[in-house]
């Protein structure tokens, strides 16, 4: 079994914490809830910090407002889920609320230590 | 064929069917590979001194397993060493050779991972010159160097791109399996437009010198004869393979001894292949009853194909069902190209004013040279030489190779006045 990050993108201009889309979702939860190994939804990027370290540890701390990347999608959210493979990783993201409202992407999750992932 | 050239087409071929049972033995898409290429050049080296085995594909089945298994065990005594893109699997390392080694999977057993390893070239989730170059290194058995001059990239380029998707297939976890019914379909079009895109590649390259690719238009009838040994029961498979014969037919026909194209209307229709014609014609048959009355767009294209190969003579040409075939083929997608093709056979048909009419009818084609070298033979039938030139030097302009471009000047020369 493989642990996909399904990463959820919106338009940035879309309003995704609407009691509608959190209905939705909590329709996919409940219907994915063997699957689903952990789930987390951001806020808005008018509430995002981005910070960088120059040079090398100990650095000086640049913090910035705003997401990292400027863009016409923004990630909203993730889900975690548990699969045999890609195909059926594809079959739970199709049912994702955000396949239809904007986009989602699969990534395979890099296991590291500290047990499963 | 030489002996040589026997020998290495042997190895090739049962290669490529070694590889496939091996991927799922190994769950490793680069170590079966690599087996292979070892057991491959072993077979060079030994077949040609003491002769072709009996049994050529057990023989390097044997020899790629041990080859495998050689590198599993040279990779656990060295520790800390993780097996690359090993897809996911902890290869164990039994001691001493099993007999499994020994052991030769019976055809239908290498006919299902055949066609596992097709579908897992041509997944989605690859991107399509990705499936390209797997479907060509993997199921056609065909090495770097020549998947890359074939493509007309460096061999390093080619070789990042395969290792990229070999990542991807190992790290997603791309499944090695024949998709549910209920995802075949889709599936199925993903598979015949890899093997589509290989010989369009090949008939019509969209930059270089030469004509035509004798290398990847023979890839592609080979893959589509593979798929389509793999499901004869699906009709647009028959329909891509009689679609390629009708096509790879006319190669004799196709340039002239100088290297340029010359013109279906202007072919020597003795020099094509009958015997392909003939097969194609069979496959089409046959595709036709399968799929029941409802034509998919490799068997439109098929008999669009078929029009052509089996009219005597040029001036012979059914343009009545031509048009008809390129009105379905639109219906199932609106491809401003096949409107192009619609609006010559319409000129062929009611005349240069019709033709013109219908050209100037589709939108979006003013960056195409054929869409100008169309108007250009519509003008001057209309005797409207100076547009007829213009159009002309458009489509010189824009022409991608370099024999398409010595056929416009050609025709733009006849056209001036001397």
């Amino acid at each position: 079994m493989t642990v996909y990050a399904a990463l959820l993108y919106m338009p940035e201009d879309s309003d995704w914490m609407t009691p509608e889309v959190g209905q939705e979702h909590g329709g996919f939860a409940a219907a994915a809830s063997e699957v689903i190994r952990g789930a987390v939804a951001l806020y808005p990027t008018g509430s995002a910090t981005t910070i960088t370290v120059a040079g090398g540890p100990g650095g000086d701390v640049m913090v910035t407002d705003g997401p990292y990347a400027e863009a016409k999608e923004v990630l909203i959210g993730l889900y975690l889920v548990e699969a045999a493979d890609l195909d059926e990783a594809i079959g739970w993201a199709a049912r994702i609320p955000t396949a239809w409202r904007g986009k989602v992407e699969l990534r395979p999750v890099l296991p590291i230590g500290g047990g499963a992932p | 064929m030489t002996p040589g050239e026997q020998l290495a087409e042997t190895i090739r071929r049962e290669g490529a069917r070694v590889l496939a049972t091996l991927i799922r033995t190994l769950g490793s898409l680069q170590l079966a590979e690599d087996a292979v290429q070892d057991a491959a050049v072993a077979a060079l080296q030994t077949w040609p001194r003491d002769g072709i085995p009996d049994d050529p594909r057990a023989w390097l089945t044997v020899t790629a397993r041990h080859k495998a298994y050689d590198a599993l065990r040279h990779e656990a005594v060295r520790p800390g060493k993780e097996l690359a893109s090993a897809g996911g699997i902890a290869p164990v390392v039994p001691d001493p050779v099993p007999e499994v080694l020994e052991l030769v999977e019976p055809d239908s057993v290498v006919r299902d991972d055949q066609l596992r390893l097709v579908f897992t070239c041509c997944h989605p989730a690859l991107a399509r010159e990705a499936q390209v170059a797997l479907a060509l290194r993997t199921l056609a058995g065909l090495d770097v160097a020549a998947i890359a001059r074939g493509f007309l990239v460096p061999e390093a380029t080619m070789a990042k791109r395969l290792t990229r998707a070999r990542q991807k297939i190992a790290q997603a976890r791309i499944p090695y399996r024949v998709p549910s019914d209920a995802e075949l379909p889709g599936r199925l079009a993903s598979v015949l437009a890899v093997v589509h895109l290989i010989a369009t590649e090949s008939h019509a390259p969209s930059a270089g010198e030469q004509v035509t690719r004798v290398d990847l238009q023979a890839e592609a009838v080979r893959l589509a004869r593979l798929v389509a040994e793999l499901m004869p029961g699906e009709p647009e498979v028959l329909s891509l393979l009689a679609l390629l014969l009708f096509t790879a037919a006319r190669r004799p026909a196709r340039v002239d001894v100088a290297g340029d194209p010359v013109p279906l209307a202007d072919q020597d229709r003795s020099r094509w292949d009958h015997a392909a014609i003939d097969e194609a014609s069979g496959l089409l048959a046959e595709a036709v009853r399968r799929s029941q009355g409802v034509a998919g767009s490799y068997q439109l294209q098929a008999h669009l194909s078929a029009c052509h190969s089996t009219a005597q003579a040029y001036r012979d040409t059914d343009w009545d069902r031509i048009i008809e075939l390129y009105d379905l083929l639109l219906r199932l997608s609106a491809n401003p190209a096949v409107a192009l093709n619609r609006a010559v056979a319409v000129g062929e048909r009611d005349g240069p004013a019709a033709g013109l009419a219908a050209l100037d009818a589709i939108t979006g084609m003013t960056r195409s040279h054929l869409w100008h070298a169309g108007r250009a033979e519509a003008l001057g039938g209309l005797g409207r030489t100076e547009q007829a030139q213009e159009a002309l030097r458009q489509a010189l302009e824009l022409a991608p190779t370099a024999p398409e471009r010595r056929l416009l000047a050609r025709r733009l020369a006849e056209m001036s006045p001397p």
